[in-house]
């Protein structure tokens, strides 16, 4: 019996499936973003404060920041069983990237619904 | 040029501090041979070098090497194909600790096919002469019960390079999946239970280097996506 205690979902079958579906919410965040950057050539601040005023809006960046924190959670996860075999440093380096992770959101969620 | 420079991958732990590569000129006198029959003539030239063989036409499966950098049967593979500028590099199959020169220490791979349970497991009372198969549900088995088991595509895989004590590998997941698709077979759901982890199945990438050199033409990433479609449809 294979175990993980510190994979995302515990579970390869439910990782996998998390990464898929993570990486088509950023690509549609992706390409949404660069599509309305380009419709809008004279962006100014009011039009870019009223996008993220509206709950749509807030509602798709905040899928997508849960989607980056899943899908650099699994990915770096991967990274390091591959290649850090030293037991010591392999959990160090999980704990600080899921820990980044952590910081990263929040502060992305701030910055959405902050003043 | 009748001469082809090999260099091939020399070690011996009772003498040898450290592995080394060792030049050899063979007389081929023109003909395309196949790497087996280079190596033998090798041989002639220094009894000492070691590696496997046996039935010298790619059914036994004893001689995978790493021939030019791609791993294959050296009994199928001629020369035409692998030397490029007069020159053939052989090395042992990657990732496997080295025994002797091309001699590697398969335990880790036979460890891995063990596991999957590599025979029928059947609950059902045993018929009185055989266990039946429609033509339909046999013909699903082609294509994953050819393996011979020389590990040409599991040394070629970073993921079994990497974890080989965890991850299955390209040649025991299509075993697994012969028997998963097997209608005889009714231990499905255990064997599916015991590759839902994050290494035994889903630490393949699908970057497919065991298709490029499966020497029997085998596709194991089918195989094992066939299987993550198996733990799909049953977990949801």
């Amino acid at each position: 019996m294979v175990t993980n205690i510190t994979s995302f979902g515990r579970s390869g079958l439910s990782d996998w499936l998390i990464q898929r579906a993570s990486a088509i919410v950023l690509a549609l965040y992706t390409f949404f973003i660069v599509a309305y950057l380009l419709l809008n050539p004279n962006l100014d601040y009011m039009t870019w404060h009223g996008l993220f005023a509206q709950t749509w809006m807030r509602i798709f960046s905040l899928l997508a920041f849960v989607s980056l924190a899943a899908h650099a959670w699994i990915g770096l996860w991967t990274v390091t069983t591959d290649y850090l075999k030293g037991t010591a440093i392999r959990v160090g380096v999980q704990t600080f990237i899921i820990l980044a992770i952590f910081v990263f959101l929040v502060w992305g969620i701030q910055v959405l619904w902050g003043a | 040029m009748s001469t082809l420079q090999v260099s091939i991958y020399r070690y011996n732990p009772e003498t040898d501090s450290a592995p080394y590569m060792q030049e050899f000129q063979v007389d081929t006198h023109g003909r395309d041979l196949m790497v087996l029959d280079v190596l033998h003539l090798m041989k002639e030239q220094d009894s000492g070098l070691a590696f496997r063989r046996s039935c010298r036409e790619g059914v036994c499966g004893s001689d995978g090497m790493n021939m030019n950098g791609k791993n294959g049967l050296g009994c199928i593979t001629p020369l035409s194909e692998v030397v490029k500028g007069n020159k053939l590099v052989l090395r042992p199959l990657p990732g496997l600790p080295v025994i002797r020169d091309l001699v590697v220490d398969m335990g880790l791979f036979y460890k891995q096919y063990e596991r999957i349970q590599p025979y029928l497991l059947n609950s059902d009372p045993e018929p009185a002469i055989e266990r039946l198969q429609s033509p339909e549900d046999r013909d699903k088995l082609d294509g994953l019960y050819e393996c011979i088991l020389c590990a040409c595509c599991s040394t070629a895989c970073p993921s079994f390079w990497w974890n080989p004590e965890k991850f299955v590998g390209p040649a025991g997941l299509l075993q697994s999946y012969r028997f998963l698709a097997d209608s005889r077979d009714t231990a499905t759901a255990e064997r599916l239970a015991a590759l839902e982890d994050p290494f035994s199945v889903f630490r393949c990438r699908g970057i497919m280097n065991c298709v490029a050199v499966c020497p029997k033409g085998l596709n194991p990433t089918r195989a094992i996506g066939k299987i993550r479609e198996m733990l799909l449809a049953d977990a949801t």
